[in-house]
């Protein structure tokens, strides 16, 4: 398996070992995400179990959570997912051969550690979804850049004509990140070699840049990055062309004018100026259309073969996924006027519509890119059972549902709950009660996510077999089982 | 593959006529060039239009010194200015009413008093709920605020002198100071002298049959502990000793917690509030505190 595999089309040898590396990554840090956000979800249930050590306090675990989610599982599923489109959309051979990915593999493992450790540790810069300090930042720039090199090279040397839609969205995912990272970044160490350093922004410019990056990241590492992924997989797995050229060029570069200027709608109604407040609201309303072109072509894509959706659960994966993506994307800008972000703004409504995008959107597609990945990187002739891809998308979904419909109910009631005037115009409600009537619907969501981890449990167990080169027996999906039965004695 | 996406499939407007790919292929992968779906070019037209007229009339365009005002006029400072004008419009004569008015004449007004209430459970809610949790029903070592049993004092000026000036409150100097001793740390009684003095405790406080040892702990108690909380163990508003003749405990009636009462003394602490809140929200505060339990009437005459 070192070394090369033949396209049937064209005589070009594919690099692909790190992408099996990375495929396995992402799924290892798929389910320590999942774990570590499971265990934060029942923290908020039962308090207890932050066990009164500092390093499993909510505090420090809720980085870990999110940073292996986005950055490890979803990091690693974009590496692997877009060196394999990279080469087969431009029928060349990765730049810098199986030296540089792996090079940027194990890089990014690193970086992935590294930031790990230090929350648990304490070491934080306390900045959201940005919360590693200066030398792990360091350490990022160069895997990236080393990414960005190897993607570009691969893209310069492509045999195709033009550059496939695909590859503009993990480009423009690759650029973005870039420059967000820098310049959120900029830090000073105290001194050397302390782990501690300062940003050098400071008061309402550093919040400001602070959410440019965090909307961004949302907008360009978990959107165009995954688009770039849904662009791919769709018509691959449903085997029908792309629905619209057209659309994919308007929205693409609608999409990626548009987001960058989004972030302030994370500051409404604060000493942000009220210009920038204004700005970010329009951008994030007018955002809404860029963002459903990539889910009415990819669902117009698998439009006129719903037929599949009976017998191939990959499909139903993608589907969910793309719902779930048009559903956030509506959500996002709803959320982002400011009459609706006076009452959503600090609420649970905001973890609901993250995870809805997260789980629903990112994870989902994810899960279909895995499973479309692992027999043909590994050389099987299909995945250990189709079956239970079935399983886990069900689990999954009815994971997912539980998980947001919780947070709407909880965070709309939080909302409701701080702003409850009585008729002598005071507040009604101290912050305790809103906890308090929060509790039932934190253990809801504990159970959502539970259901969402068992799924991906259910994935690992078939990708294992699958790589093992078993293969299940058991009826096919959606039709009549044919198989000669079995005699029994 | 060709290049009818799906013979079968339903013809809308969308897909009747133009089922033609670019012509370029990736893997396999085709494009057809569909237009753009009408509704979605709509929408994002009217979204487009919409934000145009919003940034008008809205503050939207950074200048060299601030921004565009918008045509509105608007800004969220003064939103923030009316919404306060609106609540002092709401409260301000009232809040003078009660500023001015004594408690007694001040529960005689039923909606005045309803408003002081009203008022003071908001202001409990943010500032008192964290220890007297959100009923005012306390917990251990803070006090129950819905029984009817007062250790500095239940009249309305009692409870405002309270809250003004804390309990061992460092940085006031008019705050309720006085303590409970350690008598066992301090050498003052020993452990079998303590352990009759629970022993009468809890015979007082209806939790045991009297004793021999109850009977020596009756003596130790005149002798060391009657200053404060009284010959009969009624307590004493004058230096915050909380009865003993009840079954009410701010810190628990067993044996053991009484033991560690004893020998460590207590001296909890409640923050001052003057300075933090308004005298008119400490007023509110009292009279809603006042209500949890009835409260103490305010000396009906003056003294002779």
């Amino acid at each position: 398996m070192d070394g090369h595999t033949q396209s049937a089309t064209a005589p070009v040898a594919y690099y692909d070992k790190a992408i099996r590396y990375f495929t396995l990554a992402s799924v290892f840090w798929g389910i320590a995400g999942f774990t570590v956000g499971l265990v934060i979800a029942l923290q908020l249930v039962w308090p207890q179990l932050n066990l009164g050590l500092e390093y499993t306090t909510f505090g420090r675990l809720r980085p870990l959570h999110t940073s292996a989610v986005i950055f490890a599982f979803g990091g690693s599923i974009l590496f692997a997912s877009s060196f394999y489109v990279v080469q087969r959309t431009c029928r060349a051979p990765l730049f810098g051969g199986d030296g540089l990915s792996m090079f940027v593999f194990w890089g990014y493992q690193l970086v992935i550690l590294m930031a790990g450790t230090g929350y648990l540790m304490g070491i934080t810069q306390g900045k959201e979804y940005a919360e590693p300090e200066w030398y792990v930042d360091l350490w990022l720039t160069i895997v990236w850049v080393a990414y960005l090199i190897l993607y570009m090279g691969t893209l310069i040397r492509r045999k195709e004509p033009h550059i496939y839609v695909a590859n503009w969205f993990y480009l423009a995912f690759i650029v973005t990140i870039a420059m967000l990272h820098l310049i959120n970044n900029m830090a000073l160490p105290v001194d050397f070699p302390s782990t501690k350093s300062y940003v050098v922004w400071s008061g309402v410019q550093d919040a400001l840049i602070q959410w440019w990056y965090g909307h961004n990241a949302v907008g360009f590492f978990l959107t165009a990055g995954f688009l770039g992924m849904m662009y791919y997989f769709v018509p691959k797995q449903i085997n029908r062309p792309v629905y619209s050229y057209r659309l994919s060029i308007v929205h693409f570069w609608a999409l990626i004018f548009l987001y960058i200027w989004a972030g302030p709608h994370h500051l409404h109604y604060t000493a942000l100026p009220d210009w920038a407040q204004t700005l970010g609201m329009v951008f994030s309303v007018i955002l809404w259309m860029p963002s459903w072109g990539g889910m009415i072509n990819g669902i117009m894509t698998l439009s006129g073969a719903w037929d599949k959706l009976r017998t191939d659960p990959i499909i139903r994966f993608m589907i969910v996924s793309l719902s779930f993506y048009g559903m956030s994307t509506f959500e996002g800008p709803l959320m982002a006027i400011k009459e609706v972000n006076a009452l959503s703004h600090y609420t649970d409504w905001t973890i609901g519509h993250v995870h809805s995008g997260a789980l629903g959107w990112v994870a989902m597609i994810s899960f279909a890119c895995i499973y479309y990945l692992v027999p043909r990187l590994w050389n099987r002739t299909r995945l250990y059972s189709i079956r239970l891809v079935n399983t886990h998308f069900w689990i999954c979904t009815i994971g997912i549902v539980f998980y947001i419909s919780a947070m709407w109910v909880s965070g709309i009631m939080q909302g409701l709950m701080w702003r409850a005037y009585d008729s002598q115009g005071y507040l009604v409600y101290s912050f305790a009660e809103t906890v308090e009537q929060m509790h039932p619907y934190y253990m809801i969501r504990a159970f959502g996510g539970f259901l969402f981890l068992l799924g991906a449990l259910v994935m690992v167990y078939n990708l294992w077999r699958t790589i093992r080169g078993d293969l299940r027996d058991e009826a096919p999906m959606g039709i009549p089982d044919t198989r000669p039965k079995l005699q029994t004695a | 593959m060709t290049d009818d996406p799906n013979p079968n499939q339903k013809k809308t407007p969308e897909n009747t006529h133009p089922t033609e790919t670019t012509g370029h292929e990736w893997d396999g992968i085709r494009e057809y060039n569909n237009p753009l779906p009408r509704w979605w070019v709509w929408c994002f037209l009217i979204t487009v239009v919409w934000g145009i007229g919003y940034v008008i009339y809205y503050p939207a365009i950074p200048l060299l010194h601030g921004s565009t005002p918008g045509t509105s006029g608007w800004n969220q400072y003064d939103q923030l200015d009316r919404s306060l004008a609106a609540a002092k419009a709401l409260h301000g004569p009232l809040d003078e009413k009660i500023a001015a008015l004594e408690p007694e004449k001040i529960l005689s007004d039923p909606s005045l008093r309803t408003f002081a209430i009203q008022g003071g459970k908001a202001a409990f809610a943010n500032n008192c709920a964290q220890c007297h949790t959100s009923s005012g029903g306390g917990g251990k070592g803070y006090p129950n605020l819905l029984d009817d049993e007062w250790m500095w004092g239940g009249k309305i000026e009692d409870i405002v002198q309270t809250i003004r000036h804390g309990i061992r409150s460092s940085g006031d100097e008019d705050t309720h100071s006085s303590a409970m001793t350690a008598f066992g740390k301090e050498g003052l009684l020993t452990k079998d002298q303590i352990l009759d003095v629970i022993q009468h405790v809890r015979v007082i406080s209806g939790n045991a049959e009297p004793s021999d040892a109850s009977a020596r702990g009756q003596t130790l108690f005149t002798q060391n502990c009657a200053a404060c909380h009284g010959e009969s163990g009624q307590g004493s508003h004058e230096v915050g000793a909380p009865p003993l003749n009840n079954d009410i405990w701010l810190y628990g009636g067993s044996e053991d917690t009484l033991y560690k009462t004893i020998y460590g003394g207590r001296g909890g602490v409640m923050p001052h509030w003057a300075g933090r809140l308004d005298d008119v929200t400490i007023k509110k505060l009292a009279i809603y505190v006042h209500s949890l339990s009835g409260g103490e009437k305010s000396a009906p005459h003056p003294a002779p």
